[in-house]
């Protein structure tokens, strides 16, 4: 596997991995709090049309000439990629507060325990676990599909993806419980540098530009990115210091 | 419905933030032009990714209400 398919390997993968514990903590509390048939149809259903949705924009997007795909899919991944970021530097300079999935089960849970349960299928147990499911795969659909399309190797990028469903799937049926000892932060921290390293290398390739070095600027940039976001992370951690002094002397 | 879909696309693409879309391309944008004069563009994209960042960060670090 070259440097490369191995980065779109772990970027998907972690990618992936933190959306399937958000989705997996919903359909955990629903599922438990309600029924549990309900809850996987919903999972189902949504991963069907996830399916549909990859299979129909893969190879319509493998067929753009390399250029335009490089411009727009490395223009898109760029925005989302500093919209992840963001959050994260946001997240870790304490200017928000940390995903807890411990929390959110605890909130679903008691969401779900005060809806009326219907006979059947219950429409509720199926519509929040295939929201749930379906809004957290479209972050997933999109990486696999950008990411593929732009190394040529969306069945690598839709490998990597069900990998990481499988093994968050398999640790959540072994904890029986919301996975909240994963880093999800740090993994989203991680997941944003990545995105935003591909975006800016496939945006500038797009645009006419040349590497030096060629896919070897590649770690150069992700280690430049990450860099200045933990500057900014310190930079935060300062201010809020400061605030705090600011406000326990005056 | 077409409005409903549009507003979701636009949630999911550009986010709560608007002008790190605008700034991603304006910088790809300039990138396209620097490279078309025949000159090297690589090192524009960095500078200017990190520069929307930090921006972008302060803004929301300043008023946490901007993040969604």
């Amino acid at each position: 596997m070259s440097g490369p398919q191995l980065s779109l390997a772990i970027s998907v993968f972690l990618a992936c991995a933190v959306e399937a514990v958000e989705a997996f903590t919903i359909v955990l509390a629903v599922g438990s709090a309600r029924k549990w048939s309900s809850a996987l149809l919903g999972v189902g259903v949504a991963t069907v049309v996830l399916g549909v949705v990859i299979a129909a924009l893969g190879p319509a997007l493998t067929v753009l000439p390399i250029e335009v795909l490089r411009l727009v899919v490395g223009g898109l991944l760029l925005v989302f990629g500093l919209q992840w970021l963001r959050k994260a530097i946001l997240r870790a300079g304490g200017a928000k507060a940390l995903h807890d999935e411990m929390a959110t089960f605890e909130e679903e849970t008691a969401a779900a325990e005060g809806a009326t349960l219907s006979e059947g299928i219950d429409s509720y147990s199926f519509a929040i676990s295939f929201k749930a499911v379906l809004l957290e795969g479209l972050e997933v659909a999109f990486i696999v599909l950008t990411f593929g399309a732009n190394q040529d190797d969306v069945p690598l990028a839709a490998f990597a993806a069900v990998l990481a469903v499988l093994a968050v799937v398999a640790a959540g049926l072994l904890a029986r419980a919301p996975l909240a000892r994963v880093p999800e932060n740090s993994m989203k921290f991680v997941v944003g540098v990545l995105l935003t390293t591909f975006g800016v290398f496939w945006g500038a390739e797009g645009a006419g530009a040349s590497w030096p070095g060629g896919d070897a600027a590649l770690p150069v940039l992700a280690t430049l990115i990450a860099a200045a976001s933990w500057l900014m992370v310190r930079g935060l951690r300062g201010d809020r210091s400061r605030l705090a002094l600011g406000s326990a002397s005056g | 419905m077409t409005r409903g879909a549009a507003l979701g696309i636009w949630e999911f693409v550009v986010g709560d933030d608007w002008r790190v879309a605008l700034g991603v391309v304006v910088m790809l944008g300039a990138t396209a032009v620097v490279a078309a004069l025949g000159l090297p563009a690589w090192w524009l994209s960095p500078i200017a990714t990190i520069a929307i960042l930090y921006l972008s960060v302060r803004r929301a670090g300043a008023d946490p209400r901007r993040v969604g």
